[in-house]
Parts: C-alpha cells; sequence; structure tokens
C-alpha cells in the first residue's frame, strides 16, 4: 500500500477549517501564548543588544542591538513555527485525538496537515509582527521597507511548520523532540547568523551554515532592516521554499503511513 | 433530525471480500456485510477481531489489502469524503476538542461539514435537548461526566444530520444508567428512520438493539442474522448456569447425562438442554450448588462460536 502513502498532496479549501479551529482556540489562550511568543525573544534582544552590544564595536556598519534585531526576528519565528508543529500539534494528533474527530468528518489528512502548516505559519507572523513593533519602536527600523519582514515571517513559518511536522509524524511522544531542538533547532540558532556575523566562524562551519534555512532567512532580514536592498534573495527565498516543501511533503506520508493504515 | 432515509438506493453499504493485514497479521479475513437502510446492524466479537478496523475501511480511512466497499453507491476509499458527508462517528476514544465548550465543539464540528454557522446554532439546541444536555451549551468538557461526554460525542455525530452513525463500543466505560441513556437515544434513531451500524461487546446491548449481528472471530463472519433467529439455530433453548462447592462432582454425574451440552467456565458449568426439567430437579439433592435457569442468550452464541479462552 506504499503507493497510497506517496501520491502527490491533494488539500482543499476545507484546510481552512482546521486552521480556524486552531485560531478559535489561540484567541482563548492569546495572552499567555504571546508572551511566550514574543517576550522571550523581545528580553534576550534587548538585554544582549543593549547590554553586550555597549561592550562591542558597530558589527557590519551597525548598532549591535540594531544587527541582532534582525536575527531575533528570524529565529523566533523559527521557534514559534517549530513549537506549534511539534508541541501543539502532536497534541491534537495524539493526546486530544483531534485529527481522529477531523477525519471522521469529510475532510482528509491532506487538509489536516495543510491546516496545521498554514496555521503555525500563521503563528510565526504573530510572533514576527510583534517583536517588528518592538523594533519600530526602538527606532531600529530604517524605512517602511521593513514591512517586508512581515511576508517573510509566513515563509520562515511555512518552511519551519513543514520541517516540524515530520518529527510530529515521528514522535511516539514529546521527549522525541528533544532529538530535534538539540540537533537541529540549537545548532540553527548559533550558527546562522543570528548573534554574530556567519563569516566569524571557521570555514566548515560556514559551509554548515550556507546549508542552513535560517541562514537565507537572516540574510535577507537584516539588510531590510538596516534599509539596504538583500541581494541574492531568488536564492535565499527558494532555499526556505524549498525546505518547507520539501518538508511538508515527507511530512505528509509519514502522517498517512501512521494515521491511515 | 428529519425522517430522511436513502430510499432511492437499495443498499445504505456493501462490504464484499474485505482484507487487511498489519505485519503480516491478517486482522481482516474476508468480511462481507450488507446494510439495510433503517436498520440496526451489529458487529459483535472478543477484542481484537477486526471489529474497529472494519469500522475504520468503512469510513474510508484506510485502504483495504483486498476487497470492496460501497457506501450510499460510492466506491470507498476513492470516494470516502463525499460518503463522510452523510455519516455521523462516534469513536471509541474520547475525542472532544478540550479548549472548546459544549456549544463550541458542535459549532466547530459542523463547520468542518461545510455547514454554515447560522445553520449550525439553529441545530444545536435541538441536539443538545436529545443528548439530554439542555442548559449546558457552555459546560466545559473537563465539567461533564462519562456519560455526558458521550452523549455530546453522539449529538456531534448527527450534527449533519446523517443517514448512518458508525457507533464504535458506545457505552464501553458507562455505568448502568448512563448506559440505558445511551440505548434509548439509538433506539430513538433508528424510529427516525438512520441506519445504525455498532460494535460492542455487550451482549445485552446487541440484543436489545440490533435487528441484525454479524459475529466476528479472528477477522472472519462466523454468523449473521437476526438475534433471536442466531440463537435458536445455535443454542439448546434452555441454560442451567450451577456453581458452588462440589460442582465438578455434580457435573461429572448429572449434567453430562441430562443435558445436551455441558461447558465449563472458571466456577460455573453452563448446561444447555431443550427441557431443563430433570437438570433443575437434580439439583435438590445438591444444597451447596446455586444455580440460575434462564432461557439462552446471545452471550451463550457469542461463547460457543468464539470460544471460552481468554482474548487479549
Amino acid at each position: 500500500m506504499a503507493a497510497s502513502y506517496l501520491r502527490v498532496p491533494r488539500p482543499s479549501l476545507r484546510s481552512l477549517h482546521v486552521w480556524r479551529r486552531n485560531f478559535m482556540v489561540w484567541r482563548k489562550l492569546a495572552i499567555p501564548s504571546m508572551l511566550g511568543n514574543f517576550a522571550d525573544p523581545a528580553f534576550y534582544m534587548l538585554a544582549l543588544g543593549y547590554g553586550l552590544g555597549s561592550l562591542l564595536p558597530a558589527v557590519e556598519g551597525m548598532s549591535y542591538i540594531a544587527f541582532l534585531a534582525a536575527g531575533t526576528i528570524c529565529y523566533s519565528t523559527m521557534n514559534t513555527a517549530t513549537f506549534e508543529a511539534l508541541y501543539s500539534a502532536f497534541s491534537r494528533m495524539q493526546i486530544q485525538r483531534t485529527w481522529d474527530a477531523i477525519l471522521n468528518a469529510p475532510l482528509s489528512l491532506d487538509d489536516i496537515v495543510t491546516g496545521e502548516t498554514l496555521w503555525a505559519a500563521t503563528k510565526s507572523v504573530f510572533s514576527g509582527v510583534a517583536i517588528l513593533v518592538v523594533v519600530w519602536v526602538l527606532g531600529l527600523a530604517e524605512s517602511w521597507q521593513v514591512l517586508w519582514l512581515i511576508p517573510l515571517a509566513l515563509l520562515i513559518g511555512l518552511c519551519f511548520a513543514g520541517m516540524g511536522l515530520i518529527m510530529t509524524a515521528l514522535a511516539p511522544n514529546y521527549d522525541f523532540f528533544m532529538y530535534y531542538f538539540t540537533l537541529v533547532v540549537t545548532p540553527m540558532t548559533l550558527l546562522c547568523g543570528v548573534f554574530f556575523p556567519v563569516t566569524q566562524l571557521p570555514g566548515w562551519l560556514q559551509a554548515v551554515s550556507a546549508a542552513l534555512p535560517l541562514s537565507h532567512a537572516v540574510a535577507i532580514a537584516r539588510p531590510l532592516l538596516a534599509g539596504d536592498t538583500p541581494t541574492g534573495v531568488p536564492l535565499h527565498l527558494a532555499v526556505l521554499a524549498g525546505y518547507g516543501f520539501v518538508g511538508f511533503n515527507i511530512a505528509l506520508v509519514l502522517a498517512r503511513r501512521r494515521l491511515l493504515r | 433530525m428529519n425522517d430522511r432515509t436513502s430510499e432511492s438506493l437499495p443498499q445504505v453499504a456493501t462490504v464484499s471480500g474485505l482484507r487487511k493485514s498489519y505485519a503480516g497479521r491478517e486482522v481482516v479475513a474476508g468480511v462481507d456485510l450488507v446494510l439495510e437502510p433503517g436498520e440496526c446492524f451489529g458487529l459483535l466479537g472478543p477484542n481484537g477481531a477486526g471489529k474497529t478496523t472494519t469500522l475504520k475501511l468503512c469510513l474510508g480511512l484506510a485502504e483495504p489489502d483486498a476487497g470492496t466497499i460501497t457506501m450510499f453507491g460510492l466506491a470507498l476509499p476513492q470516494h470516502a469524503r463525499a460518503a463522510r458527508r452523510r455519516i455521523g462517528v462516534v469513536p471509541q476514544i474520547d475525542s472532544l476538542d478540550p479548549d472548546f465548550s459544549v456549544r463550541e465543539n458542535l459549532l466547530v464540528y459542523g463547520r468542518y461539514f461545510g455547514m454554515t454557522d447560522a445553520s449550525i446554532r439553529a441545530r444545536i439546541p435541538e441536539l443538545l435537548e436529545f443528548a439530554n444536555l439542555g442548559g449546558r451549551e457552555d459546560a466545559k468538557i473537563q465539567a461533564l461526566s462519562g456519560g455526558m461526554k458521550r452523549r455530546l460525542t453522539l449529538a456531534r455525530a448527527l450534527i449533519n444530520d446523517p443517514d448512518l452513525i458508525i457507533l464504535d463500543e458506545p457505552t464501553t466505560g458507562l455505568d448502568p444508567q448512563a448506559r440505558h441513556v445511551i440505548w434509548d437515544r439509538l433506539k430513538q434513531l433508528t424510529a427516525q428512520g438512520k441506519t445504525l451500524l455498532l460494535t460492542t461487546h455487550f451482549m445485552e446491548e446487541a440484543e436489545r438493539l440490533c435487528t441484525r449481528l454479524s459475529v466476528l472471530d479472528q477477522g472472519r463472519v462466523i454468523a449473521s442474522g437476526e438475534p433471536r433467529t442466531l440463537i435458536a439455530q445455535h443454542i439448546e433453548p434452555q441454560v442451567v448456569e450451577v456453581y458452588g462447592e462440589g460442582v465438578e462432582q455434580w457435573a461429572s454425574g448429572h449434567a453430562v447425562a441430562l443435558s445436551e451440552r455441558c461447558e465449563r467456565t472458571g466456577e460455573t458449568v453452563f448446561c444447555y438442554a431443550h427441557d431443563a426439567g430433570p437438570l433443575v430437579a437434580s439439583l435438590n439433592d445438591w444444597p451447596a450448588l446455586r444455580h440460575l435457569h434462564r432461557p439462552a442468550n446471545l452471550e451463550d452464541l457469542f461463547l460457543k462460536l468464539t470460544g471460552r479462552e481468554m482474548r487479549d
């Protein structure tokens, strides 16, 4: 029956009902949820940006906090999508049996995985916008072009939602996600130019960094925030979209193998 | 809940030659079923007989290894989505949304069927009334008892006014009062013309509710028909259950001689006969033994067909 798991995704507009269900829950818990997605990275940005930044010269021609702001927007949107696609989606799939209930209605698993991906990406946009507001208030945004960070946050969200759902489709329990955080999210956060320029790393680590999607998000976000024009945008976008697309497809195949057997 | 049955179609569902294996073990091994409109059809079987897998296949949520399923004239699993528009499901494991109130659970579930919020809201009072949950619209799921949750799950399954309702062990884990309420509601649904397909291992439930049933064992249908007819076909009409000190000596003498068939389960000897008079009379000389004289029931049939050993 392998062939039926492997067929091309065929999501329908009903996936929006899945998105809407999650949005309805989020509205009830919006304040603690926003705090988790926003306050934590905002504190890091302020404390490291001003505290550590006061000891540093200009980094790539800008203040350290301005440098850090772009990285913070990228990694906090990554984290938001990742947490949603891992812990929250797993709760709905495995613990609350929400996916099972939806499957008994006229929705397919393709609809559910699509709805979950869109929802995780939506939450990414929420947290990206929240950080962006802080950046704006601090006067770190150089021009209106920072608004391009909003669609970028959506793409980052889609990328990491797709990747994260692979883990969810494989996970026997919550502890399993520690592998992903330790082996994927932490290196991504540290190696992709969030806290310091990638050029400070030895050559082989720079090569690793170039293969990771978060580097490509930061490479677009930082010039946008500084008022410059990002270069190599098609490649950066293609890497983010590629990771997301491949991740989504693998996640869907694995989810079908897990639930439709 | 109007009285809409699928008169245009001869059968609600036809299943033939259904097979499904997991890891080399054949869980469903050639099942045939026909669901007639308006009947309550029971799937009986010990744990692991393939009941839940059969239901899953009937919802188009897994691909059979062999066999065909036609639901409302639609081939499954290809047209599963269209078929599920007309089906309501009460799953074995609670899947109510703990983040939502009673009303929100129904609202969100109705949206999955493409219903407008207005049409769902219009339907909610009637459904909650039916489920005996009137006035609990705003209750949180955590505040509901097991019986209330199951009734809400039943109400949720009716949100789309389905023609067929599939129930997987609808009363497992409920206390006797809660079970009777569910039975009553299921009878109301068949009276309204709905078709029901349920699995159970409560023989009393099957005997009370089901117009027809199939007994499943190791993935195969080993008997099918109306409950009373099946009992009459396979089981002697009278049963004497005997237990107590010395039951073995009594059984080896009287029971074997006076009953047509005699079986032992744990501490109890079951004697089957057309005329149980002599059996009961013989017990007068055995004051230490207790006995129960009753007509044969579905449990006798079930135990005869599926054996008395434990299933895990």
